[in-house]
């Protein structure tokens, strides 16, 4: 097909169409949950679907998701607490154990790298009973220390950014031995600004991931006040019972931060993710 | 396209045959680097890995403390043979493949059409991409609502045209499966098709250029060019998907609870269930045990099939 740039043609245009279609379709359980978050309880049900809310309820549904007898607000601070200490801690580990594999030739990183890899197909689920065991031992049980280190060492982050960082030429880093730096300062000077981006795709990626996360704050959490926001979701869920248009507020809420930062970095995900091929 | 355990083992060969050259400060510096994330593994998941072993061949309670051990060989194993629920369970897993074949076909298209064929294609990777970045427990949580047999939105629109008897979606045993499943695809879908894009910008230009002075059309192309290119990536994404059904938790746990009549229950439910609800650790371990060889024994028969499926 050349010069299918240079005009616009009617297939693709009407193919755009269909397809926009579709993703509507796709999206409705995202537009219902936003418009019944808006409405008013009696009105949640109403068949056919009021896509406008006939009487608007937000501010009200909202307040009482925020502020009310379970205020989100709380669960917020402790998600943003963990995602955003997980994230800059594993960020960290990742890079300097990827900068180690890729950049330092020391005896025996092969066969370690290989075993910190394999461990990469060992599913979760297999190894919480000892892991859960463990945290009851040592006191890490039932804190947020503890949910933060179950997500501090990812060996897809380490394996990932090792792809970015056997990117950089050997030479920058031969030269810069030659002229007395040692490796700290190679990373922190040359090594790792030349990675940012891919680091800064991996921390997105990251952060949604430990915001998201249920299974582990569900089994390493007990006490109310430290949940985050999926345990706080199902909690406010089961108290609220058929007050639909709260909990749908309580949805929104919980996925809205992610959306954001989703658009704001999408670009950097999407390429993130086709690159490193990475998955949560 | 690699996935990780594939490239540990291509690692290992290639660094063996440089290491003349080493001064013990790069030894040094090396480990240093390398070693918060070796603890990490280490204590957090070597460790437990051995543990969950051990006490696969254990009967112990959490409450009995440690004294309460009882080492009863393979009798673990022995009793998941005989086991209903069990068994059920891991039939349910196998079923439960059958998503990934359908979200990897959707997927292709959807990626196929997005690359070459639209306008906008940032809004549409975006869109499909959104369900994938959601909170799974948000996500389950409307879906619930949107199932609700009687006055959901799902079986109203049904009801509306003409079906009476519209299925109860999440609370029948026979259709919860399938539900669980339709709402995986669905949040699959972004991810895969993600992949696939990427599979197919490197496919080169001037194939699909030749294609066309040999003037064969649009069908030909795809069965003769873009599907057999694509084969490494349709690899990864059937390897990963096959080994991310045996973790699908979450959304069991909020909308089903492996219910009803353990319709739902999955390897995985049935082991947090056994573990963190029933408490029989040595009985949830050896469930660990068989979920590990099950994914031990996907990864490894990859390899072997690798060789002669795919394309380079």
């Amino acid at each position: 097909m050349p010069n299918q740039e240079a005009a616009f043609s009617w297939r693709k245009g009407i193919l755009t169409v269909i397809m926009f279609a579709i993703s509507i379709l796709f999206l409705l359980p995202f537009i219902w949950m936003l418009v019944t978050s808006f409405k008013i309880e009696k009105d949640v049900f109403v068949y056919p679907i009021e896509w406008i809310p006939k009487q608007w309820n937000a501010i009200t549904n909202y307040k009482e998701v925020w502020v009310g007898e379970y205020p989100f607000w709380k669960y917020y601070l402790n998600s943003i607490k963990v995602a955003v200490i997980t994230t800059i801690i594993s960020a960290l580990v990742s890079a300097l154990a990827a900068y180690g594999f890729s950049k330092i030739n020391f005896k025996g990183s092969g066969y370690v790298f290989m075993i910190v890899l394999a461990t990469y197909m060992v599913p979760h689920q297999a190894i919480l009973i000892p892991q859960f065991i463990l945290y009851r031992q040592i006191g890490l049980f039932d804190s947020h220390l503890g949910l933060i280190l179950l997500g501090s060492f990812s060996v897809l982050g380490t394996f990932m950014l090792r792809q970015f960082f056997m990117g950089v030429h050997q030479e920058f880093i031969e030269s810069a031995k030659i002229d007395g730096a040692n490796h700290f300062k190679i990373f922190m000077n040359i090594a790792l600004p030349l990675v940012k981006p891919a680091v800064a795709t991996y921390a997105i990626l990251r952060f949604i991931w430990t915001w998201n996360d249920y299974q582990n704050p569900l089994i390493f959490l007990r006490t109310d006040k430290l949940f985050t926001i999926p345990l706080a979701m199902q909690k406010f869920t089961s108290l609220s019972g058929e007050f639909y248009s709260l909990i749908m507020a309580a949805a929104v809420s919980a996925i809205l931060p992610l959306l954001l930062i989703f658009i704001i970095g999408q670009k950097s995900v999407i390429e993130g993710i086709a690159l490193g091929g990475v998955k949560g | 396209m690699e996935t990780p355990s594939q490239a540990a083992v291509s690692a290992g060969l290639k660094k063996r045959t440089k290491s003349s050259s080493l001064a013990s400060g790069e030894n040094l510096a090396g480990w240093l680097f390398v070693s918060p994330m070796l603890i990490g593994v280490f204590v957090l998941v070597l460790l437990p890995i051995l543990a969950t072993i051990v006490l696969s061949f254990a009967d112990w309670n959490f409450v009995q403390g440690w004294d309460g051990i009882d080492w009863v060989g393979f009798g673990n194993f022995e009793k998941l043979l005989h086991d209903d629920q069990f068994i059920r369970s891991v039939r349910n897993n196998f079923l439960f493949l059958f998503a990934v074949p359908i979200y990897m076909f959707i997927s292709m298209v959807l990626a196929v059409i997005i690359d070459r064929h639209v306008y906008m294609k940032a809004y549409f990777k975006v869109a499909y991409f959104m369900p994938y970045i959601s909170s799974i427990v948000a996500v389950a949580i409307v879906w619930q609502v949107l199932f609700q047999p009687s006055y959901g939105p799902i079986n109203q629109l049904l009801k509306s045209l003409g079906i009476d008897n519209p299925p109860m979606w999440i609370a029948d045993p026979k259709f919860a499966l399938i539900s669980i499943m339709m709402i995986v695809v669905w949040t699959s879908i972004g991810f895969n098709m993600i992949i696939y894009i990427a599979g197919l910008q490197s496919i080169p230009k001037d194939l699909y250029e030749a294609a066309d002075i040999d003037g064969a059309g649009g069908w030909t192309k795809f069965t003769r060019i873009t599907f057999p290119l694509l084969s490494p990536t349709s690899f990864f994404l059937l390897v990963t998907g096959v080994i991310s059904t045996f973790k699908v938790f979450d959304i069991i746990a909020v909308m089903t609870q492996g219910g009803p009549i353990g319709s739902t229950s999955l390897m995985v439910w049935y082991l947090y269930d056994t573990a963190f609800v029933n408490l029989k650790v040595g009985y949830a371990s050896s469930i660990a045990a068989v979920l590990f060889l099950f994914v031990l024994a996907i990864t490894v028969g990859q390899w072997a099939a690798q060789k002669r499926w795919v394309n380079y």
